[in-house]
């Protein structure tokens, strides 16, 4: 599973106040220092480790798939042997227009599906056209499917550590 | 959007430069003034274009815990269910999703025993059985919709 980062008190502070975003100004690192009591070059050094380690995957924007014009979006689910779960999902995670790709347990007799993969399009059609994809790519390597379409957003937060 | 808004977006879905002016830095990359730059970000996070602008986090990697989990919710307790669930601040997104697990929901929280307790108080508010999928191993996590 993933490894954990020690995190000190000036990390924290820092990912709480970056959280809901950069400031949009020309010095945006000196504008969190200041605002943090840091000196700006800590405040980018810190960035960096936290970069590094993976902590931060990466740092700019975050589109709106649906502004975009992503108003498809499934979750495709497969029934693939366990003993070939690996090569299958790395193969699936490269097409282009699978953002997500995870190996998830099954909850049996309900799910039988333990490979996952949220793809997006910008209609439905494209979505079934793109799942095509993945099933030809899995050919007899997979059991079953199904692809489940959001039909509604009940919630969507970002992520939100306490101070 | 117009095209330059597009190109800003496919330009920045990562690799914001970490240094004194990065605003600068990439408005030069792309042709335009830092100035220019910021007031597009603005407006695209006001139009909500985009969600956000800065560092994306890994919950696992601070130490915290994130798992996708699901509800089979009957259509008749559907927007009651959906008031509970949405309540917990553990609850990051939540969308309906349409099989007989149609309640398709991320919990994040700050310690992997965060998660059994987040369960807990869902299958006690709702009195549904969660199904948890936490992921096992991950392929490929990556944006890279043109926009």
């Amino acid at each position: 599973m993933t490894e954990s980062i020690a995190l000190d008190a000036d990390d924290r502070r820092l990912i709480v106040a970056t959280q809901g975003g950069l400031p949009l100004v020309p010095r945006p690192y000196h504008a969190l220092a200041e605002q943090l009591g840091l000196a700006a070059e800590e405040v980018m050094a810190r960035l960096r480790r936290l970069l590094e380690s993976g902590v931060i995957r990466r740092i700019g924007a975050v589109p709106n798939h649906y502004a975009l014009g992503y108003t498809a979006n499934g979750m495709s689910v497969w029934d693939v042997p366990d003993a070939r779960i690996d090569a299958l999902g790395e193969a699936v995670g490269r097409l282009p227009f699978v953002t997500h790709c995870y190996h998830r347990p099954r909850a049996l007799p309900l799910w039988p599906y333990n490979l996952f993969a949220m793809v997006h399009g910008k209609s439905r059609d494209e979505v079934e056209a793109q799942v095509r994809q993945i099933a030809a790519l899995l050919g007899a390597e997979c059991r079953a499917h199904d692809v489940l379409y959001s039909s509604r957003i009940l919630k969507k937060a970002g992520l939100r550590i306490g101070s | 959007m117009d095209e330059l808004d597009r190109a800003i977006v496919n330009a920045l879905q990562g690799g914001f430069p970490i240094c004194d002016e990065p605003y600068r830095e990439t408005a030069e990359r792309l042709g335009l003034t830092e100035a220019e730059l910021i007031a597009r970000l603005q407006r695209m996070l006001e139009a909500k274009t985009l969600t956000r602008f800065g560092p994306m986090f890994q919950v696992e990697r601070m130490g915290g815990a994130f798992v996708l989990a699901a509800l089979a919710v009957p259509e008749a307790d559907y927007e009651r269910v959906a008031e509970q669930v949405n309540a917990l601040p553990e609850v990051a997104h939540n969308y309906r999703r349409e099989h007989a697990l149609n309640m398709w929901f991320v919990l994040a929280t700050e310690t992997p025993e965060g998660i059994a307790a987040a369960i807990e108080k869902i299958e006690r508010a709702t009195g549904l059985q969660v199904y948890a999928f936490p992921k096992l191993k991950e392929y490929f996590v990556e944006m890279k919709l043109a926009a």
